[in-house]
C-alpha cells in the first residue's frame, strides 16, 4: 500500500492502493492475466504494508497480540519460503543451542530487518536456555 | 444374583452404555474441573514484570507462565482485573446488561487460575447467556470436514462443492498418507470454490508441510496450530509458546488465517496433567493462544472429549472452554468434530450446548461426509445427520451455518466440481480422472462407491507438484483453458483476498460476493433480546425451506373425490326399531371427502359395518350429522336416534367409536382412535359388535393394533381431514341416508 488507510476492509476502502507483496497491482491481478500466465505466486502474496495496516487495524479494535504477531509477519514476507522454514525449525524444542538463536535473532534484526520477530526469538533463546529447551 | 431383570439386560444393550463413565482421579488428571492441585489466583507485578503468577513465584516459572506473564496478560488492566471479585465477574458474564467489550478488557488482565474461578460460579445456562454475547463474529457459522478413505480426488471436489452449497463458511481436509497433501488440498479448493465462491479452505498435516501448502497458494487458512497446558505436553507436541508464536507470524505473513488449537483432556492423555484439572489446563492453553496473536482457537475438547465426557461435569467444561475462548477475544471453533457419544440423545444434547447461543464455528468439522470417510476420526455429525441437523435450525428458528439442498442442486454442483478437478488433473499432467470416476463421484455417497485409483502414480505426481514450481495459478490457467471460467475466477478471488489481508482479523469469513465478515467490521452486538444477530427475513426463509417441506394444501388432495353416488339423502332422521344399529357419519362423509385418512373408500367402510352388522341379523341404518364433526358428538345423536340405543359413530377420516345412549358424552363402549390401522376387517368386526350390544349379547372387545407412531406420521393430514370435515358443518338436524349396498351374508 502507498498510503496508510485503515479502514476495514481494505478490500473495500483501500482496493486501488493495494499491492501484493510482488509490487503488481491488486487491480492487476486479473483472470486475463492468469490466463495469459503473467502471474506468479507473489502476485496473490500479500505485502509488508498491508500486514502493518491489518495489525494497525487489529490494534485499533483492542486486538492487541493479534496485531503484534501480523507485525512479525509483515516482517517475514521478505524472508524466503525456505528460510522461513528453517528458522521455524530452529525455535522448535531441543533444536537449537542458545548460540543458535541469539545468531538467527541477529540475522532478523540484521539481515531481515525483523525487529519484533527477533525479539520473539531472543527471549525464546533465555527461557530455552532456563527450562533446558536447547539442544542437548 | 442369578436371575436378572429384563429391563436392565436391554439397558445394558443401550448405545449410551458402550461408553464408559469413571469417577475422577485428579492425581493423573482426571478431573474437569477443581482439582485440589489446582492453584489459586494471584497476579504480583513488579518494575513491571510479572512476578508472582497464580501462586508460583517467577523464579519458578515453567516456559507457559514465562509466555503468559510476557504476552498473554495485559498488565494495564491486571490489577484492576484480579481485584475484581470472580463472581461479579462471573455477574458480568451472564449479565446482558454489561457490553461484550467491557468483558473483553477485563479478561485481558485475568490469570487462567482467575479465569476458571469466574466459570466455577456458573451453570451451563448462564455459560451459554455469556457465550452468545462473547462470540467474536455477530453471525454464527459452520466448518466441515471433507476427507474420504481411498483419497479421491473427484470425491474430495463433489464432496466439498456440496458442502460450500449446503453453507459451511470452511472446510477443512486432511491425509490419510500424508504425500496427498498437495493434491486434497487442490481438490477441496477447486471443489469449494464451484459450489460457492470464498469459502475457505485448509489442509491438516505437519507443520513444515502446512506452511508449504500455504505458501503455494492451496490453503487460506491453518487451524491445527496445537498447544498444551503443561510444559511437558507442549514439549511432546514438538513446539513451545515461542515455535508457534513464530509459526503464526508464518502463516500470517503467506497471507493464511490462523487459529491454534487446544482442548481439555490431552494433558491428561499425554500423561503430563501435573494433576491439574482439564479447565485449568485449556485456560492456561486459551492465554498462551491469545499471547501467541492467534486470531481464533479450536477447542472444546476436540479429539480428547470422550475423555472429559467420562468424567461428572464433563460437557459443562467443554463450554467452559468455549466460553474462556470468546472471553478472551478470540474466534471459537467450538468442537462437535470427534466422536463425542454412541448415544444419539447425548450427542445431540452436548451439540446444543454450543448450537443454542451459537458459536463462530458451531463445528470445528461437522463431517460432510460418512463417518467412515473422516480420516480426521471425526464425525460426531456426519453426511447421513444433514437432513436432521437442518431440522433443528427450523425447529429452534436458530441459525447453524447450513442450509438443506434438493438432490438436483446437489447433483449439479458435485458434477461440476468433479469435472473441474478432472481438467485440472489432465491439464497440468496428473494421472487422469476418468469420466467413470467422474459419474461415481457425483452420484456416491463416500469411498466405497469409488473405484479405485493407482495410489504410487497419484502419490509420485503429488510429490512432484509439491517440489515443483506449480501452484494454484496454474490450476486456475487450466480451469480458463477448459471453459471453468467462475470457478478460476472464485480461486483467483482467494488469491486476490489473500493479497489485502481481510480474513486474517478475528473471525473472519466470507459471505456472499466475497463480502469479509469479522469481529472488526461485524463485531457480536448481542445485548438481549431484540438486538444482535436474530435469524429472521431471507435466511429464516432458507432454513424453514427444507427439501421434505410440502404445501399441506397437498396433503387431503387424493381423500377428496367425487361425492358418493350410491349415497342419497332421504330427509330427517327419526327413530327407528329396536333391532337395529345407527351408523352416525360425518357432515364430510362421503361428500367432500370420500376416502379415510388410511386410504380406504368411504363406500367400502360403510359396505364393511353394515356387513357386520348383518351377519349378527340386525340392520344398520345410515344418518348423517350435520352439527358437529366431533366423534362423540356424532355418536351421541347416532345413539339418540337408535331403536337398540347403540350406534356407532363414524367420522370422514375413518375414526370410529360404539357408543350406547345414556352413557356420558365422553365415555363410550368401544373407542377406534387410530384410523390408519384400522382395516375393512375391523371395521366389519366394529359392526359385529354393534349389533351383539344392541341384541344385549356378551361381547369381546374388537382387537385393534396400537401404533402409537401414527399420530406422528399423520398429525398434518388428520387436522386437515379434521378441518375438511368442521367446514362441512350446517345448522341443521341429522338426515337419514339410504346406501345403494346389498348385504352379501
Amino acid at each position: 500500500m502507498t498510503k496508510q488507510n485503515h479502514t476495514y476492509p481494505l478490500m473495500d476502502h483501500a482496493a486501488e492502493d493495494l499491492r501484493a507483496s510482488s509490487g503488481r497491482r491488486l487491480a492487476d491481478v486479473t483472470l486475463e492475466a492468469a490466463a495469459a500466465g503473467e502471474l506468479a505466486i507473489g502476485d496473490i502474496q500479500i505485502d509488508a504494508d498491508t500486514l502493518r495496516a491489518q495489525a494497525a487495524i487489529a490494534r485499533q479494535a483492542g486486538y492487541t497480540q493479534l496485531a503484534a504477531n501480523l507485525t512479525r509477519a509483515a516482517e517475514l514476507t521478505a524472508v524466503p519460503n525456505a528460510e522461513v522454514l528453517r528458522m521455524y525449525e530452529l525455535l522448535r524444542p531441543g533444536r537449537a543451542s542458545y548460540d543458535d538463536l541469539v545468531q538467527l535473532a541477529d540475522a532478523l534484526e540484521g539481515a531481515h530487518r525483523a525487529p519484533a520477530s527477533a525479539a520473539l526469538v531472543r527471549e525464546a533463546a533465555e527461557v530455552y536456555r532456563a527450562r533446558g529447551l536447547l539442544k542437548r | 444374583m442369578t436371575q436378572h431383570s429384563r429391563r436392565f439386560e436391554i439397558l445394558a444393550q443401550r448405545d449410551i452404555n458402550r461408553e464408559t463413565f469413571v469417577e475422577p482421579w485428579p492425581e493423573v488428571g482426571l478431573i474437569v474441573a477443581d482439582s485440589p492441585f489446582d492453584p489459586s489466583p494471584s497476579l504480583r507485578i513488579e518494575g513491571g514484570q510479572v512476578a508472582e503468577l497464580d501462586g508460583r513465584q517467577r523464579a519458578d516459572f515453567d516456559m507457559l507462565d514465562l509466555f503468559i506473564a510476557g504476552h498473554g496478560l495485559d498488565l494495564a488492566v491486571a490489577e484492576r482485573a484480579m481485584a475484581t471479585p470472580s463472581l461479579q465477574i462471573a455477574h458480568m458474564l451472564a449479565d446482558i446488561n454489561v457490553p461484550r467489550d467491557e468483558l473483553l478488557r477485563l479478561a485481558a488482565g485475568c490469570t487462567p487460575a482467575k479465569l476458571v474461578e469466574i466459570i466455577r460460579h456458573m451453570s451451563v445456562l448462564e455459560m451459554m447467556n455469556g457465550l452468545a454475547k462473547m462470540r467474536v463474529r455477530r453471525v454464527p457459522a459452520n466448518q466441515a470436514h471433507v476427507t474420504n478413505k481411498r483419497e479421491h480426488p473427484a470425491l474430495l471436489a463433489a464432496d466439498a462443492a456440496e458442502a460450500a452449497l449446503r453453507g459451511f463458511a470452511e472446510v477443512e481436509t486432511t491425509t490419510g498418507v500424508a504425500r496427498f497433501a498437495p493434491f486434497n488440498a487442490l481438490a477441496i479448493l477447486v471443489g469449494t470454490q464451484t459450489g460457492r465462491g470464498g469459502v475457505l479452505t485448509q489442509c491438516s498435516v505437519e507443520e513444515s508441510l502446512g506452511l508449504r501448502l500455504a505458501m503455494k497458494g492451496l490453503t487460506t487458512y491453518a487451524e491445527t496450530l496445537s498447544v498444551y497446558g503443561t510444559e511437558r505436553s507442549f514439549v511432546d507436541g514438538d513446539d513451545t509458546p515461542w515455535s508457534k508464536a513464530f509459526l503464526a507470524s508464518a502463516y500470517a505473513s503467506r497471507g493464511v488465517k490462523v487459529r491454534f488449537t487446544s482442548g481439555t483432556g490431552s494433558e491428561a492423555l499425554m500423561g503430563h496433567s501435573e494433576g491439574c484439572s482439564m479447565l485449568y489446563l485449556e485456560a492456561r492453553c486459551l492465554v498462551v493462544t491469545r499471547g501467541a496473536g492467534s486470531q481464533g482457537v479450536q477447542n472444546g475438547s476436540i479429539s480428547c472429549i470422550a475423555l472429559p465426557e467420562s468424567l461428572p461435569g464433563g460437557v459443562r467444561a467443554v463450554l467452559a472452554e468455549n466460553l474462556l475462548a470468546s472471553l478472551l477475544g478470540l474466534e471459537v471453533a467450538s468442537g462437535n468434530d470427534a466422536l463425542a457419544s454412541h448415544s444419539a440423545i447425548r450427542k445431540t444434547a452436548k451439540l446444543m450446548l454450543q448450537f443454542i447461543p451459537g458459536t463462530d464455528f458451531i463445528f470445528s468439522g461437522y463431517s460432510a461426509i460418512p463417518k467412515a470417510d473422516n480420516l480426521f476420526g471425526g464425525g460426531n455429525f456426519d453426511a447421513e445427520d444433514f437432513d436432521d441437523y437442518n431440522v433443528l435450525q427450523r425447529d429452534m428458528q436458530i441459525d447453524g451455518g447450513t442450509r438443506s439442498v434438493a438432490e438436483d442442486a446437489a447433483l449439479a454442483i458435485r458434477r461440476r466440481a468433479a469435472l473441474a478437478i478432472q481438467a485440472v488433473y489432465d491439464e497440468l499432467g496428473f494421472p487422469p480422472i476418468s469420466d467413470a470416476e467422474v459419474d461415481a463421484a457425483v452420484y456416491g455417497h463416500g469411498s466405497a462407491d469409488m473405484p479405485a485409483r493407482d495410489v504410487v502414480a497419484d502419490l509420485a505426481a503429488a510429490d512432484r507438484f509439491l517440489a515443483g514450481d506449480q501452484t494454484i495459478l496454474a490450476a486456475v490457467a487450466a480451469l480458463i483453458r477448459r471453459g471453468f471460467g467462475p470457478e478460476a475466477a472464485n480461486i483467483l478471488e482467494m488469491g486476490r483476498q489473500r493479497v489485502a489481508g481481510d480474513y486474517l482479523q478475528p473471525a473472519a469469513i466470507f459471505g456472499r460476493g466475497f463480502q469479509v465478515q469479522s469481529g472488526i467490521n461485524q463485531p457480536n452486538d448481542y445485548r438481549g433480546p431484540g438486538t444482535g444477530y436474530r435469524l429472521e427475513g431471507e435466511r429464516w426463509d432458507e432454513v424453514q425451506a427444507l427439501h421434505q417441506v410440502r404445501s399441506p394444501r397437498d396433503f387431503i388432495a387424493d381423500r377428496i373425490g367425487a361425492p358418493l353416488g350410491q349415497l342419497a339423502e332421504l330427509g330427517p332422521a327419526r327413530r327407528g326399531s329396536e333391532r337395529e344399529v345407527i351408523v352416525a357419519v360425518g357432515p364430510a362423509f362421503g361428500v367432500a371427502l370420500t376416502q379415510t385418512i388410511g386410504g380406504l373408500p368411504h363406500e367400502d367402510v360403510l359396505a364393511a359395518i353394515l356387513t357386520g352388522v348383518a351377519r349378527e341379523g340386525l340392520t344398520a341404518r345410515i344418518v348423517r350429522v350435520y352439527q358437529s364433526s366431533d366423534l362423540a358428538a356424532l355418536s351421541h345423536a347416532g345413539a339418540e336416534l337408535s331403536g337398540s340405543g347403540i350406534a356407532i359413530g363414524l367420522q370422514s377420516r375413518g375414526t370410529t367409536m360404539i357408543q350406547k345412549r345414556g352413557l356420558a358424552r365422553l365415555h363410550n363402549l368401544e373407542l377406534f382412535p387410530q384410523s390408519p390401522s384400522l382395516t375393512l376387517e375391523t371395521y366389519e368386526a366394529i359392526g359385529r359388535n354393534a349389533a351383539r350390544y344392541a341384541k344385549g349379547q356378551a361381547t369381546t372387545p374388537v382387537p385393534v393394533q396400537v401404533d402409537n407412531w401414527a399420530r406422528l406420521r399423520l398429525i398434518v393430514k388428520t387436522t386437515l381431514l379434521h378441518r375438511r370435515e368442521t367446514e362441512m358443518i350446517r345448522d341443521q338436524p341429522p338426515a337419514e341416508l339410504a346406501f345403494d349396498w346389498e348385504p352379501d351374508v
